[in-house]
């Protein structure tokens, strides 16, 4: 039965080393991340060779542990769905050669799954009645994309970053006020105090493609509003710097995503990724769907973060439609959303 | 006693099967193809050509470092997917240690040599004294300069193998005050079954480790961490 299917899902992208089982395409048995967020704190950033290397030593543990919550062994399991791009290089690999050895000595099937196709498909795991179509907008530290979904496992990208990904200038824009790392949650508490109208930060729009975005001119405006300030002996406000900014991103965002969700007729809107659980983002794109009908749909915080159960669930519907990958299945850095 | 081995640490992808006394299987290809997209499918080939079931194997063999960073950790997870899959012991063999039974039974020092970059090869001095393996030096990361002054104080001759001989084969020529040679190509590079033998060796002297708790051991820290150490330390003395 093609509903009890069995999944596990592994994923190793960036700094999360992470495991799932998941029932049916929906029914999460287990979902375990294992954080490195603490040592990558020290350095004030993602470092891939240090989390290449976190990877290696917690992976079994984080697989085994998936299974034990679940209640299931490896010979339960029906497919290993792995995320194999995009992601950083040394990171993917290891989630990658670990699933390989583990479908190569069990004989269970392999499905590699993109990354962003994972974060799309973790609004299904809590929102049982959705179904494409719908857009989406998947926004997180790596990337900025606008997406139509037409059908399982079908992505046409409207839109996406032409420069930094909005998590990362929530990174960057939050060093430069002394609020460190990671930027996001950081900025989403500091500008809860803060008016958001303090300061008119730019909303970028790129003149070419309606769809794209561009937050490498916002992150100037707001590194040259610190040092106008600096300059004339002023003392920043920390919150209203980081409402202005939150807000100017937030627009960006909410426009656009509407803009697609109107020109395509679409009534379902999903958001997705890391930065899909900054409350502002969250608030004011529910506020926007509301005032025109369309039905709005987010993930829990603990499924926009990087986490496998998402993967296994996108792997479900890929291996629906006979998707399978064989041994030499290869991480892929720069792999684009809707090819093999 | 049968032992599925795995070296990936260089820029050769190996992979054997051993049974006792004996190699059934080794494949080994020195080429520019990824090993994350090798490794896995030689053992698959493996398995098909002498139609191995996997349940019978009793330990898997791995390469546990030094080397490319990125080569050993595809090694390192296709072993411990392998170990958990299975519910196998891994046993950790150190890539030096592993090239220098290469040259088994040599009459003389062993010295594999691998390119580490940075000025540095990644190297280690062996001795096999009837038969019996000796580690004189173990292995470790310094300058072939530092390699040579120890060699120099040594009785020769000694056996230069390892990715690292045609980049430094210059500067050892000129260097070196010991008689040396530099062991022929099917003896230079990382092979599995050596890996194979040396791990059957090790196993019997009771080392092993579950592969949950496997990791590789780089012998050099990240240019991350590396970088920030230099920081504090300049920090301290300010």
């Amino acid at each position: 039965m093609m509903q009890d299917l069995l999944i596990l899902g592994i994923e190793s992208s960036c700094d999360e080393t992470a495991a799932a089982v998941v029932k049916g395409g929906r029914t999460v048995l287990s979902n375990v991340i294992s954080s490195q967020i603490d040592i990558h704190t020290l350095y004030g950033g993602v470092v891939p060779e240090i989390a290449s290397r976190k990877h290696t030593e917690r992976i079994n543990q984080v697989i085994r542990q998936a299974l034990q919550e679940a209640d299931v062994t490896l010979s339960d399991i029906d497919a290993i769905a792995v995320t194999y791009g995009p992601g950083l290089v040394g990171a993917l690999l290891v989630g990658v050669a670990e699933a390989k050895a583990l479908s190569f000595a069990t004989g269970i099937d392999l499905i590699g799954v993109h990354h962003i196709e994972g974060h799309i498909s973790a609004n299904y795991i809590e929102h049982t009645e959705l179904e494409p179509p719908f857009m989406s907008l998947v926004v997180s530290g790596g990337h900025t994309h606008l997406v139509n979904v037409p059908a399982y496992g079908e992505y046409e990208i409207l839109g996406r970053t032409r420069d930094d990904a909005a998590g990362e200038a929530f990174d960057k824009v939050a060093r430069a006020i002394g609020l460190g790392y990671p930027g996001g949650p950081k900025i989403d508490l500091a500008a809860r105090e803060g008016n958001p109208d303090a300061i008119a930060f730019p909303r970028a729009h790129v003149d070419a493609s309606a769809y794209d975005f561009s937050f490498s001119g916002l992150k100037s405006a707001v590194l040259n509003y610190l040092n106008g300030c600096e300059m004339k002996g002023e003392t920043i406000s920390v919150p209203d710097v980081a409402a202005s900014f939150q807000k100017a991103v937030v627009d960006v965002l909410v426009t656009n995503s509407m803009m697609a969700c109107e020109e395509h007729s679409c009534k379902k809107f999903a958001l997705a990724g890391g930065v899909a659980s900054n409350s502002a983002l969250r608030h004011a794109m529910e506020e926007a769907c509301r005032e025109r009908g369309i039905d709005f749909y987010v993930p829990s915080p603990v499924f926009c973060t990087d986490n496998a159960a998402m993967i296994a669930v996108a792997g479900y519907y890929e291996y629906q439609k006979g998707i399978r990958s064989d041994l030499t299945l290869n991480a892929v850095p720069n792999l684009p959303l809707g090819e093999r | 006693m049968k032992i599925l081995a795995i070296d990936s640490s260089g820029l050769v992808a190996s992979v054997a099967l051993l049974e006792d006394d004996n190699v059934v299987a080794e494949y080994s290809v020195n080429f520019k193809k990824t090993h994350s997209q090798t490794l896995v499918p030689m053992l698959d080939e493996i398995k098909k050509m002498v139609g191995l079931d996997l349940s019978t194997v009793d330990a898997i063999a791995v390469a546990k470092g030094p080397g490319s960073f990125t080569g050993l950790r595809i090694g390192s997870a296709t072993a411990k997917g392998l170990g958990l899959a299975l519910e196998k012991p891994l046993i950790p063999v150190g890539t030096v240690d592993a090239l220098s039974y290469n040259a088994w039974d040599y009459p003389g020092l062993v010295c594999p040599i691998m390119d580490a970059r940075r000025e540095q090869v990644y190297t280690g001095i062996y001795r096999f004294d009837k038969g019996a393996w000796e580690v004189i030096k173990e292995q470790c990361a310094i300058s072939v300069a530092d390699l040579l002054e120890i060699l120099n104080e040594m009785e020769g001759p000694v056996l230069f193998l390892g990715d690292g001989c045609p980049v430094y084969a210059e500067q050892i020529r000129e260097g070196i005050r010991i008689p040396c040679e530099f062991a022929p190509p099917h003896m230079s590079r990382q092979r599995a079954a050596s890996l194979g033998v040396l791990a059957m060796e090790l196993y019997r002297r009771g080392i092993s480790e579950s592969a949950d708790e496997h990791r590789p051991e780089y012998l050099r820290k990240s240019q991350a961490e590396r970088e920030k150490q230099s920081r504090e330390a300049s920090d301290a003395k300010e």
